[in-house]
């Protein structure tokens, strides 16, 4: 048993580095996109159009993943759209993380009318189909990168409230917040300084994963076209415009995918990773 | 009589959570920017036009006001008129909602099979490198939301093999002359092969994107619990009664640890029909998500209000279900 404990860490530890890697990559593409895209993400020339990657034949030199149908470079559109993929995982997730996690925290620990009315929520919530939520919302919000981060954080933060909320209900049930109760700490001070800390490696890791789940929801909301301003280079705009040419010219899809399916899976990775590695148990 | 019981409370909760979901929605889409009544007229109407309209839709009186007109008609299943469509947002609803549900059961079926059988096969050959993969197979399909697979699958499945269709139910060419819209069912009832056949060249590819990560759930959590099933005494006598490995884990173990999975199961299902949504969208398939992004595009309220609240009955309903078939197929619960 304890060598299977071990066998399991050291894949985990490889996880971590490529994940976290590929976010340190990502993060320097969004922030210096301006000085090391090769060409103007906006720039149309019909003349390039449709233009494939440098290995193929036919291909224009300087255009190195290709160009769309309206002779946009790729490369560049996906270097520039990781700076809006960046801001919405950081902002967006911590927002929600915020908000949910001291929800969930409230709940748990004061139970009672709090805990009534908060779960009523979350299971008023979870009767909504995500995604059609998510894009009602932006309806209702104006497309724009505001409109986006408070959609994610009106739709996800059951996600963390569910979760903390178990957990700080786990945890009120334990001797040493009864003791801290005995040694006369006010109920709120032992909530930030008791059960917070013990919770504060699940909420890191909930974090994580709800970076990779906002940076979906933007590029589901930039395919159905309802994101930021149609013209500034998203992951998802390049991903619905793929999907359309995808028979004429099939990197305009593959390269911002697999951009995105890294993006999405390094996040999880980094995720699971940090759970195994903070949970008491498996350590 | 308990049972009775907390069947009760349990419907008595699923109806509070509807008329929220209703109050909510209701309340979201009327601060909705953009006149529809607007758009829907020709350029050059006059304000009359305009504000005759809006009688007739009830857009000039309260939100209560609204509210409670809406409800009284949705109480005799009448939900109003689609402003894009100008249909009965019922009609409408119930002849897309078909759609929906087949492509939703063929993908929990295929998430079931798949996820089963990689469950089987990881405990047959547990601390195995045969495990060890399914891990990691598991590990990676969960990670990956199905707006992803089912992009993947367009590439794999539409372009570098093409041997599916990318988009739509059924083609346009076929000549179906069928009474309901549940068109696969009807064309196994009637056995239509060649209609089948099409249906399924055109399923394939969002059905199985909806069921990988729910596959990859089952695969993980059955497993775990087979595993730990396979120490109990009984399965041990049943070793030592000379059967075969694998009939001990689908006879003796499979029957006593399905229950977890089971609870599981529901409320990922209702995870998938969430996620039609946006897996209909994609492959241009007919049904009430893609409907519904077109009806939020039109600022369609009446049919927006319509859809979702079909969705969120259909979500509770589940979960019913689901909590029903845990107290039935748990005999400690039966008798307490």
């Amino acid at each position: 048993m304890r060598d299977a404990r071990s066998e399991l860490t050291r894949p985990i530890g490889v996880r971590l580095w490529l994940s976290g890697g590929w976010l340190m990559l990502l993060a320097c593409a969004a922030i210096f996109a301006p000085w090391i895209a090769p060409q103007d993400p906006l720039a149309q020339d019909l003349f390039l159009g449709r233009m494939p990657p440098f290995w193929e034949n036919g291909s224009e030199a300087g255009f190195w993943l290709g160009t769309d149908s309206l002779g946009r470079d790729v490369l560049s559109r996906i270097l520039y759209g990781a700076r809006l993929a960046m801001i919405v995982a950081l902002v967006a997730g911590t927002l929600t993380c915020l908000i949910g996690a001291s929800l969930g925290l409230i709940a748990g620990f004061y139970r009672g009318w709090p805990d009534r009315i908060i779960s009523r929520f979350v299971d008023i919530w979870m009767a909504f189909p995500p995604v059609l939520f998510a894009i009602l919302l932006i309806a209702v919000l104006g497309t724009g990168l505001t409109s986006i981060i408070i959609a994610i954080v009106i739709i996800d933060w059951t996600r963390f409230a569910r979760v903390i909320r178990a957990e700080a209900l786990s945890q009120s049930a334990m001797d040493y917040v009864a003791s801290a109760q005995v040694a006369g700490r006010a109920r709120f001070g032992t909530m930030l300084t008791e059960i917070l800390p013990n919770v504060l490696p699940t909420i890191v890791a909930l974090l994580t994963l709800e970076m990779g789940i906002a940076v979906i929801v933007e590029a589901i909301l930039s395919f159905v076209n309802l994101s930021i301003s149609t013209d500034s280079p998203t992951w998802g705009g390049m991903i619905a415009e793929g999907r359309i040419s995808v028979h004429q010219a099939w990197w305009v899809l593959v390269f911002p995918l697999i951009t995105l399916f890294l993006t999405v899976l390094s996040f999880s990775q980094l995720g699971e990773g940090l759970k195994d590695r903070f949970d008491p148990v498996l350590r | 009589m308990a049972l009775l019981r907390a069947i009760l409370v349990r419907l008595l909760t699923t109806a509070i959570t509807l008329f929220g979901v209703a109050v909510i929605v209701f309340v979201v889409i009327r601060v909705v920017p953009g006149n529809p009544i607007a758009m829907m007229l020709p350029p050059g109407a006059t304000e009359a036009d305009i504000a005759r309209l809006q009688m007739q839709y009830g857009f000039d009186k309260s939100i209560f006001e609204q509210f409670t007109i809406w409800l009284s008609g949705v109480v005799q299943g009448d939900f109003g008129t689609s402003i894009s469509l100008r249909q009965p947002v019922s009609l409408l609803v119930l002849n897309r909602l078909p759609a929906t549900l087949e492509l939703s059961i063929v993908a929990l079926l295929i998430a079931v099979l798949i996820g089963g059988t990689m469950a089987l096969v990881g405990t047959r050959f547990r601390d195995t490198g045969a495990e060890g993969a399914i891990d990691m197979g598991a590990g990676m399909a969960l990670s990956i939301p199905d707006f992803l697979w089912g992009l993947v699958l367009i590439l794999l499945f539409g372009v570098l093999w093409p041997v599916f269709h990318i988009s739509g139910r059924i083609s346009p060419s076929l000549d179906i002359d069928f009474t309901t819209n549940f068109y696969l069912f009807e064309a196994l009832f009637r056995l239509r092969f060649d209609v089948l056949a099409d249906l399924i060249g055109h399923m394939f590819m969002p059905a199985v994107a909806l069921a990988i990560p729910l596959a990859a759930i089952i695969a993980q959590l059955l497993k775990q619990s087979l595993k730990e099933t396979m120490h109990l005494d009984y399965v041990t006598l049943a070793r030592t009664k000379g059967y075969a490995e694998r009939t001990v884990i689908t006879r003796e173990a499979l029957p006593n640890a399905i229950l977890p999975t089971l609870t599981l199961v529901g409320v990922q299902f209702t995870f998938l029909i969430g996620g039609t949504v946006i897996i209909e969208r994609l492959f241009s398939y007919e049904g009430l998500g893609n409907m519904a992004i077109d009806a939020v595009i039109n600022r369609d309220l009446p049919l927006i209000q319509g859809i979702v609240i079909l969705f969120a009955l259909i979500f509770t309903l589940v979960n019913l279900v689901v909590d029903m078939m845990y107290v039935v197929l748990n005999p400690r619960l039966r008798h307490a």
